[in-house]
């Protein structure tokens, strides 16, 4: 049986293997912006970034900032020829008119039935959900981004959420470093096992109800989306 | 066109009264009204409600700030209506010691209930937030299908923005993302003064690119 080792960089080649050419996405910060790294070179997406601007291009060469420039996080980034920008209302116009195909978003906790808690621990930590609500209601599929387990080692997945919710039955997909699921309303379908992990320790390590997809399959495919 | 009055920030923040709902503009501190946001800290203008989008960054490691966290870090507000304070410590750390009333409206629904104060609508209805903590008290609608929530204006009393360039009868046109919030604020508020980097004369700019319309302008800052 493998131990356990995370893997942001597998769950960025993951997702970046959904999207067709002509997809508008919205990637979160964090693990989510990663995803930004492996598109495959025969694909082309428009990324939006809800500060305003469609046609995100990369992080300028050093000394090339522009103070007017930046993406959701705050960080330097540049424009794509035929890129544009807009206001927060033209903004959250595209994201709630569900003119956004997928957003990628981070977790604190999933569950089961599509909820997703990702804003706040009450008492604790209080960032704020920023345009995550928005998106989650809006863009036409939801992703969710992250590793399978916290730093303590407990399971990301859940039977139900525990923290106050950011989605309410919203995300259609949970990306992970061992595996991929679709949520199917009462419990995961377990899609893709990661190599080395198998579907049995997936289960066994998970707290949650997961069954296998139809279409199950082993991906062992880094470099290439098949 | 009739001329906008141009001041100075100190003067600009004389206009401001302690116990304000001040709304400023800015994504992270990109397009804030930097300079009167430093004179309104210089004349200690207290016991303010800030209508902003985050409250800024604040790294309490370099003792760096962008936009609006100054005013946080000065104590000068009471309370604020905002998307996030993930990127400003001072802002949690107020919030967990009771020293500042927090709320949280996502951001989509903030620029929304922003534009609605400043474009006569009496309230918005959107499907964002239903099935969660911001569904708390607002009146539930099912249309289409679909469940909404009641999302109400959000007026202020004074909108500090800031623009790349301004004419002197208070057009205005703001640089790549320092758009943000900066137009629908200028519409939402009682008062209205506008930063800008560079100001041209009456005539200097192209009426197709103009971005907030003089009218919703009271007076213009250079900086």
């Amino acid at each position: 049986m493998p131990d356990y080792t995370e893997n942001k960089e597998i769950i960025a080649r993951r997702i970046a293997c959904f999207f067709t050419t002509g997809d508008v996405v919205n990637l979160g910060i964090g693990l989510p912006t990663l995803v930004g790294n492996y598109i495959p070179e025969n694909v082309t997406i428009i990324l939006q970034s809800e500060n305003g601007l469609i046609g995100l291009g990369p992080a300028p060469a050093a000394g090339h900032e522009d103070k007017d420039l930046t993406n959701a996080g705050g960080k330097p980034v540049t424009i794509l020829p035929g890129g544009c920008f807009f206001d927060s209302a033209t903004s959250f116009g595209i994201i709630r008119g569900g003119h956004v195909d997928y957003t990628v978003l981070g977790v604190l906790e999933v569950d089961q039935e599509g909820n997703l808690a990702n804003y706040k621990i009450p008492g604790k930590l209080i960032p704020g959900m920023g345009g995550a609500m928005d998106l989650v209601a809006g863009a036409k599929h939801v992703i969710a981004a992250t590793t399978h387990f916290e730093k303590s080692g407990a399971s990301k997945l859940r039977r139900r959420c525990t923290l106050p919710l950011t989605a309410s039955h919203e995300v259609d997909y949970v990306v992970t470093d061992v595996g991929f699921f679709a949520v199917s309303g009462h419990s995961f379908a377990l899609k893709e096992a990661f190599v080395p992990y198998t579907p049995e320790w997936i289960i066994k390590h998970t707290d949650a109800d997961i069954e296998l997809a139809l279409d199950f399959r082993i991906w062992n495919s880094p470099e290439a989306c098949r | 066109m009739i001329e906008k009055t141009v001041i100075r920030p100190a003067e600009a923040a004389r206009l401001i009264n302690s116990g304000s709902v001040v709304h400023i503009g800015g994504f992270l501190g990109c397009g804030a009204p930097d300079g009167i946001v430093a004179a309104i800290c210089e004349a200690g203008i207290g016991d303010l409600t800030i209508v902003c989008n985050d409250t800024a960054i604040y790294d309490p490691k370099t003792g760096r700030t962008t936009g609006l966290a100054p005013l946080i870090l000065k104590g000068l507000v009471r309370k604020v209506i905002t998307s996030h304070i993930g990127t400003n410590a001072e802002t949690q750390r107020l919030l967990c010691e009771g020293k500042i009333e927090v709320e949280l409206v996502p951001q989509g629904t903030l620029a929304e209930r922003v534009r609605a104060a400043g474009y006569g609508l009496g309230g918005i209805l959107t499907p964002t937030g239903v099935g969660t903590e911001v569904e708390e008290g607002k009146r539930k609608f099912r249309l289409h299908g679909k469940t909404y929530l009641l999302e109400l204006p959000l007026p202020g009393d004074v909108a500090i923005i800031k623009a790349k360039k301004g004419d002197k009868a208070g057009n205005l046109i703001y640089a790549k993302t320092a758009r943000n919030f900066n137009p629908l604020m200028a519409g939402a508020c009682s008062l209205v003064i506008a930063e800008v980097e560079e100001l041209v004369d009456i005539g200097g700019l192209d009426p197709d690119q103009i971005h907030t319309p003089s009218i919703f302008v009271d007076y213009l800052v250079v900086v």
